[in-house]
């Protein structure tokens, strides 16, 4: 049972805040011979895994690290292209690491507007009346649960799909949200939050409903 | 408890077959501009779904409820999207949506030669088989 992170988008869709609780690790590391078994390509700047799951590599993994090294986009730190190096058979055998991508700040920015705008389509294409936007989004890996605040925030939690009092805990970021970003005379509204105290309520919130939703509070 | 209604999409965003049964509400769009605004509102949201995922998935999204009303989405590996709108007491009908594709959509439509690939369905055992089968659901209770 965990929570994953938490977002809080402003009345525009825009992000103003945005916490990585607990990040599962997907990493595999793994001794390659030529040629490789995997077909890669270019996605995004980055070099991802399109055809040939095994090993627990699977499909959408992108490159981490080569033999030990770091690799930033599709090149190693010293600027050496990856898909060169693993075409090049003196370079094996080869460690590959793989695993799923980390969000870089722009993309949760764009995830975020785009979950704003998906929240009005959902509410739009409602055939019953007086519909909210999306509420709960469920995935079987994980489930997205949001909550838009009467001012036009949303707070959206990314949680474990058995995850109890989820709801709860939303009520409680947006009290958090009211009493420790609203109430900081050093805070502009619908700017990102940078409040210490928010920040460590928030954390405190979100590690004592881990703790109370372990035991099943329902979904 | 009820079924409001149910579109199904192929893999290149065509509305193959809609029908709605106890729908109240209507988005105020052509009907047209209603299937591609749906069509596009399930892609963004399979993809945003793969990006923020933290963990790696297999169906990757099922389902996603509003106040009221549930959207349920089920997608085959071939690509048709089958996308049914229930009130929010049905918890999974997963195995309907396969029901619908396995017996019905592919009985009827892709084993009947003079239905067209990516084309609406105009087979009208089709549309009367589904349309019983909805009606005799579990949870499909008339409103008024």
């Amino acid at each position: 049972m965990t929570i994953y992170s938490v977002y809080v988008i402003n009345r525009a869709g825009g992000l103003i805040y945005q916490m990585d609780h607990t990040m599962p690790k997907t990493e595999v590391e793994k001794t390659f011979s030529f040629p490789l078994e995997l077909t890669l390509k270019i996605y995004d700047e980055r070099v991802v895994v399109s055809f040939g799951q095994r090993d627990g590599i699977k499909v959408g993994h992108t490159i981490l690290g080569i033999n030990g090294e770091l690799v930033r986009g599709r090149q190693l730190e010293d600027g050496r292209d990856v898909l060169e190096m693993i075409a090049n058979p003196d370079n094996y055998p080869i460690a590959i690491k793989f695993g799923r991508p980390k969000l870089s700040t722009n993309e949760r920015i764009m995830l975020a507007s785009m979950f704003h705008s998906l929240y009005a389509i959902g509410c739009q294409l409602s055939p019953e009346m007086k519909s909210s936007g999306i509420q709960v989004l469920e995935t079987d890996s994980f489930k997205l649960h949001c909550l838009q605040t009467h001012t036009g925030i949303k707070l959206i939690i990314l949680a474990d799909p058995r995850q109890g009092g989820v709801d709860a805990l939303l009520r409680k970021i947006s009290e958090v949200y009211a009493d420790f970003a609203l109430k900081n005379p050093f805070y502009s509204i619908d700017m990102p939050i940078r409040c210490d105290l928010f920040e460590t309520n928030l954390q405190a919130a979100v590690e004592s409903s881990e703790r109370s939703g372990m035991y099943g509070a329902g979904i | 408890m009820t079924v409001f209604n149910l579109y199904i999409f192929d893999r290149n965003g065509v509305c193959l077959f809609y029908q709605e049964w106890n729908r109240h509400k209507h988005s105020g769009l052509s009907q047209e501009e209603e299937f591609k605004l749906m069509y596009g509102m399930i892609f963004s949201i399979k993809s945003f779904v793969s990006r923020m995922a933290p963990v790696d998935f297999k169906d990757g999204f099922t389902s996603f409820c509003t106040s009221a009303y549930k959207l349920h989405f089920h997608e085959t590996a071939s690509g048709l999207k089958f996308v049914m709108n229930t009130s929010l007491n049905v918890i999974s009908i997963k195995d309907e949506l396969q029901y619908i594709y396995s017996a019905l959509f592919v009985e009827h439509v892709v084993r009947n030669p003079l239905s067209k690939l990516g084309q609406p369905i105009d087979s009208h055992i089709f549309k009367t088989k589904l349309d019983s089968y909805i009606r005799g659901l579990p949870f499909f209770i008339r409103s008024t």
